[in-house]
C-alpha cells in the first residue's frame, strides 16, 4: 500500500496554513476518504462540508492541487505522488473553517432570478423535443464549483454585478423552457451582468455533471440579448413579424 | 480577493497550464504575422487558375491604392476575432484573462469589465460578420471551382484539390458557428412547433461541437492554400495536374 502526502488548509477568517498529513492510498480512494482519514487518526476538528460521498449532493467541493473539483469524486490513484497534495477551501467564497466555505451569497443571487411564469390558460401538455434542452441544465447539483472557478467572481470580486455561471445555466432553463412567459434579457443584461462572461470556458471544464454551460447556456443566452439589443435587423423582422 | 486567507499565489495548480496557452499565442500569433505580411504585399497571390484565398474576391478598384485584400480581409478577419471560440483562445493567450483556469488574471482586482464595455462589447455583433464572412465564402468556392478550368481545358490539380479542401473546411466552420446555431433555431423556445428549424439547429448543434477543431484546421488550410499558391508563383515548386 502506498502513502500519499496531503496538505490540507486548516485556518478560519482570521488566517491559517497548510498541514502535512499522510495517509494511505489503496485503489479508489479519493480526495474526501483522505480527509475523513485525517479527521479519523489526526486532527478531529478538520472541517469539511460533505454529504453523499456520491458526486450528487454537491456538498465537498474544495480545491485539489489548485483546481476546483469534488473531494468525493477525485481518485488519489488520478493525481501525482510523488509530490503533495494541496487540499484547499474554494477561493472565492468567504472561508469559515479549513474546507469550509460560506456558499450563502448564492442562494441569496438565486432568489433575485424571476421564477417560472406560465399563462393562465396553460393546458401542461409539453413535448419532449421542447423540453429536453432545459432538462441538461436541471442536472446541476450546486456544488458552485463552476462560481468558484469563474474568474470574474473569483478575481475580479464582481459579486455585485454578475450572477456567475451556476444562475447562468438556471436562467437558460428558465428561458427556454416552452410554457415560460418572463422576459429576463434585460435582468441578464444589467443586474446578472451577462457581458462579464469572456467565454473562457473554465465553468464548463470543472462540471461534475459534463454540463455545457458556455455552449447550451451562457453562449445562446449571450445572443438571445444580441437580439434585442444589439441587432436592428432582428429589430426589424420583429417589427415585421409584430412580436 | 473573496478569500484572501486561502490562496495569494498566481495559482496552485501543479500541472502545465501554461502549455495550451502558450502554444496558442504561438500558432495564432504565427498566423497574424503570416496573413499580415501577405494581405500588405499585394504580390504572388494568382496563379492560373488558382487565386489566393487572401485575395478572394479580386477587387480591382482604381480608387483604392493599397492590396485589394484589405478590401475584403476584414470580413473573415472580424468573424475569426467575434468567434466564440477565438475569443477564448486569444482571451487566454494574450490577454491572460485568465491564462488558464484557477489561475490568477493578469488585470488588477476590479478594473476588468469583460465584454459589457467598450472595445469588446463589439463582440455582441458576432452574427453581422458571419454574414459578411458567408460572402466571401460564396467567392471561395467561385474560386475552387474556377480552378477546375486551366488553359487547356477541364482538369484537376494539387491546387485544385487544396483549394477545395480550404473552402469546405471554411465552410464547416463557419456552418457550426454559435451564432448561426443561434439564429437558424436556437432562438426558439418551441421546437415542436418549427421541425423544419429544430432539425436544422440540431444538426447544426452536431456541427458545433467541434467548432473549435473546424476553427483551427481551416486557419491551417487557408494559410497553406495562401502558401502554395506563392510558392507556385515564386517558382519554387510547380503545380501537379492529375487530370
Amino acid at each position: 500500500m502506498s502513502v500519499a502526502k496531503l496538505r490540507i488548509y486548516r485556518g478560519d477568517s482570521d488566517g491559517g496554513q497548510e498541514v502535512e498529513y499522510e495517509v494511505p492510498v489503496e485503489e479508489g480512494t479519493v480526495v474526501l476518504d483522505a480527509i475523513h482519514f485525517v479527521q479519523a487518526n489526526y486532527d478531529g476538528d478538520l472541517a469539511v462540508r460533505w454529504n453523499c460521498k456520491a458526486g450528487k449532493c454537491g456538498s465537498c467541493s474544495a480545491e485539489i492541487n489548485g483546481m476546483p473539483k469534488l473531494t468525493c469524486k477525485t481518485r488519489l490513484d488520478t493525481l501525482p505522488l510523488d509530490k503533495p497534495i494541496t487540499v484547499h477551501p474554494l477561493k472565492t467564497f468567504p472561508i469559515i473553517k479549513d474546507l469550509v466555505t460560506d456558499v450563502s451569497w448564492n442562494y441569496e443571487v438565486r432568489k433575485k432570478i424571476p421564477p417560472f411564469k406560465y399563462p393562465e390558460d396553460t393546458d401542461w401538455k409539453m413535448q419532449q423535443v421542447d423540453v429536453e434542452r432545459s432538462q441538461e441544465f436541471r442536472k446541476c447539483i450546486e456544488c458552485y464549483l463552476c462560481q468558484d472557478v469563474c474568474h470574474v467572481l473569483r478575481n475580479h470580486n464582481k459579486k455585485n454585478e454578475f450572477f456567475g455561471p451556476r444562475m447562468m445555466i438556471k436562467i437558460a432553463e428558465l428561458e427556454m423552457h416552452p410554457l415560460d412567459i418572463e422576459d429576463r434579457k434585460e435582468m441578464l443584461r444589467e443586474a446578472a451582468g451577462i457581458g462579464y462572461c469572456n467565454i473562457t470556458k473554465c465553468c464548463t471544464d470543472v462540471c461534475p455533471e459534463s454540463i455545457h454551460i458556455t455552449d447550451n447556456a451562457i453562449i445562446p443566452l449571450k445572443e438571445r440579448v444580441a437580439d434585442t439589443y444589439f441587432d436592428p435587423l432582428q429589430w426589424i423582422i420583429a417589427k415585421v413579424k409584430g412580436s | 480577493m473573496a478569500n484572501g486567507t486561502a490562496q495569494n499565489s498566481i495559482t496552485l495548480r501543479t500541472d502545465a497550464w501554461w502549455i495550451s496557452p502558450l502554444i496558442t499565442a504561438i500558432v495564432l500569433g504565427s498566423f497574424g504575422i503570416y496573413s499580415t505580411w501577405r494581405a500588405f504585399s499585394n504580390v504572388d497571390f494568382l496563379v492560373q487558375p488558382y487565386l489566393s484565398p487572401f485575395y478572394s474576391p479580386y477587387i480591382l478598384a482604381s480608387w483604392w491604392p493599397f492590396s485589394p485584400a484589405l478590401l475584403i480581409l476584414w470580413a473573415p478577419l472580424g468573424f475569426r476575432a467575434t468567434c466564440y471560440y477565438y475569443r477564448k483562445a486569444y482571451y487566454r493567450s494574450f490577454f491572460l484573462a485568465p491564462p488558464g483556469c484557477a489561475v490568477k488574471p493578469l488585470a488588477k482586482e476590479g478594473s476588468y469589465t469583460g465584454e459589457s464595455k467598450f472595445p469588446f462589447i463589439i463582440q455582441n455583433i458576432h452574427r453581422y460578420f458571419f454574414y459578411a464572412a458567408g460572402v466571401v465564402l460564396f467567392f471561395l468556392w467561385v474560386d475552387a471551382f474556377h480552378a477546375l478550368w486551366f488553359a487547356d481545358g477541364f482538369g484537376i490539380g494539387l491546387g485544385t484539390i487544396i483549394l477545395f479542401v480550404n473552402v469546405l473546411l471554411l465552410s464547416m466552420y463557419s456552418l457550426s458557428c454559435h451564432s448561426f446555431r443561434h439564429l437558424v433555431g436556437g432562438k426558439l423556445d418551441v421546437f415542436s412547433k418549427c421541425p423544419t428549424r429544430f432539425r436544422l439547429w440540431e444538426k447544426v448543434s452536431g456541427w458545433n461541437e467541434n467548432h473549435m477543431l473546424w476553427a483551427w484546421v481551416s486557419l491551417f488550410s487557408v494559410a497553406l492554400a495562401d502558401l502554395y499558391i506563392f510558392l507556385l508563383a515564386k517558382g519554387i515548386i510547380t503545380d501537379v495536374r492529375f487530370i
